[in-house]
């Protein structure tokens, strides 16, 4: 995929991070203001949009970038299994999805249990599902013209 | 009242899209505009003359709230309907490369 | 506020309807963009900032991934002709609404009026930040109340995510 002029690519170097830190800003106050892991992971599949679409890609790096995203994806899904799982083992009454960390005074950033740790684990998945969909076209597009 | 109403025409607009458009484009976006008008129905079901968004703030009143469980329910639906787009356009741009139209007919006509 | 949310509608009724009417295919996608974003505005107004921002997200990369569709393809006058076949759809279309109407009118017999207290079930969530801790009442439904149903929608993700690489996978990995 071809990317676009110098002055998209500039703007793009500057705004994209920052769109990226907003995302991840929005995950991880999921407890506290409007957002969480849905939110927040769209953010920052929208700033990995951004970024390929200003800069352009060659076919190789866009297919490891698949891969990569493909295997967070996993690993969070299966995390948040885990979580699941670990409410019905670790805490003594028998309920999945029992929530089992100390949860603290609400209004702290670190409260609310595992809430927090869920938020960044359904972002990660939002995040990478939503960036291996877009890949998959543009690769998809990329292999038709060749 | 009228709220309602507009929201099932929003509906049935939709599925005007679906049935009589032989366009698979048009066809997929008179589904999004259904789920779209469902999600709309729903959250306003849930909504309170006056209440503020349900989140707590230092000093706050505990009846002025909207309902929390159909936003709740939406959110996730709001991602999946996204994801679901996202397949049907995959088959849609799939079928074009096969056959060289969108139109639904003529896919049926070649039969390849 | 609810005359607000009356004109943001018939706004959305239009657009879908110039859309799903339009001759051009990028017209009818930009103009399907009308529909997502009013329906952005209705939940700011109806208090539901999470959604919104989710909604906003979520419009664009639709329309991004949309546009990305119909790019390559050729630009052509959508016809219009009328046939028997279309005869057929309308009927089923309109026996299907007159069904739908049906159910409809049935139903908003046992809704209150827009705007009024219909909370039989969430007066619990409604305390639930005293359970959870969780200061944003939705997150404390999403993930703690109802945490299996958010399991339920990251499968269906997954889902979605393997059959759009099923379906645009050309070549094989052995083909490399």
């Amino acid at each position: 995929m071809k990317g676009m002029t110098i002055i998209v690519k500039k703007i793009t170097q500057l705004v994209a991070p920052i769109i990226f830190l907003f995302g991840f800003y929005i995950v991880i106050h999921g407890h506290l203001s409007p957002g969480g892991g849905f939110a927040g992971g769209v953010i920052m599949a929208g700033a990995i949009i951004l970024q390929i679409l200003a800069n352009g890609n060659i076919l190789n790096n866009l297919l490891q970038e698949e891969h990569g995203m493909e295997l967070l994806e996993s690993v969070a899904i299966f995390l948040f299994m885990l979580i699941a799982v670990l409410g019905l083992l670790v805490s003594g009454t028998a309920i999945f999805f029992q929530n089992f960390v100390n949860k603290g005074v609400w209004g702290n950033l670190l409260s609310a249990g595992f809430i927090p740790i869920e938020n960044i684990v359904v972002g990660a998945e939002v995040f990478a599902a939503i960036s291996t969909i877009f890949i998959a076209m543009v690769v998809y597009n990329d292999e038709v013209k060749k | 009242m009228i709220v309602y109403i507009l929201c099932f025409i929003l509906f049935l607009i939709g599925l005007y899209g679906v049935i009589a458009k032989r366009n698979l484009i048009k066809m997929i976006i008179g589904l999004a505009i259904m789920e779209y008008s469902i999600n709309l129905f729903l959250i306003v079901i849930g909504y309170v003359e006056g209440g503020t968004a349900p989140i707590i703030t230092k000093n706050f009143k505990h009846s002025g709230f909207v309902d929390p469980l159909p936003q709740a329910m939406i959110l996730t639906a709001i991602v999946i309907g996204l994801a679901t787009t996202a397949v049907l356009l995959a088959v849609a741009i799939r079928l074009y490369k096969k056959y060289g139209t969108f139109d639904i007919d003529e896919i049926k006509s070649l039969k390849g | 506020m609810e005359l607000l949310l009356v004109i943001i509608l018939v706004l959305m009724i239009f657009g879908s309807i110039y859309s799903l009417n339009a001759k051009d295919l990028l017209s009818a996608v930009v103009s399907y963009g009308i529909v997502g974003f009013g329906l952005v505005i209705s939940f700011l107004l109806l208090q539901a900032p999470d959604l919104a921002i989710v909604q906003v997200v979520v419009e664009v990369l639709t329309l991004i991934i949309m546009i990305a569709a119909i790019k390559n393809t050729q630009k052509e006058e959508l016809s219009s002709k009328f046939e028997a076949k279309t005869l057929i759809n309308y009927t089923l279309m309109i026996i299907l609404a007159l069904v739908f109407i049906l159910i409809f009118e049935k139903m908003t017999g046992t809704l209150s009026g827009f705007g009024t207290d219909t909370m039989r079930m969430s007066q619990t969530y409604l305390q639930g930040h005293k359970i959870t801790k969780s200061a944003n009442l939705v997150t404390g439904v999403i993930f703690d109340f109802r945490a299996y149903d958010t399991l339920g929608e990251a499968t269906v993700l997954f889902t979605a995510v393997i059959g759009v690489l099923t379906i645009l996978r050309i070549k094989g990995k052995k083909d490399k």
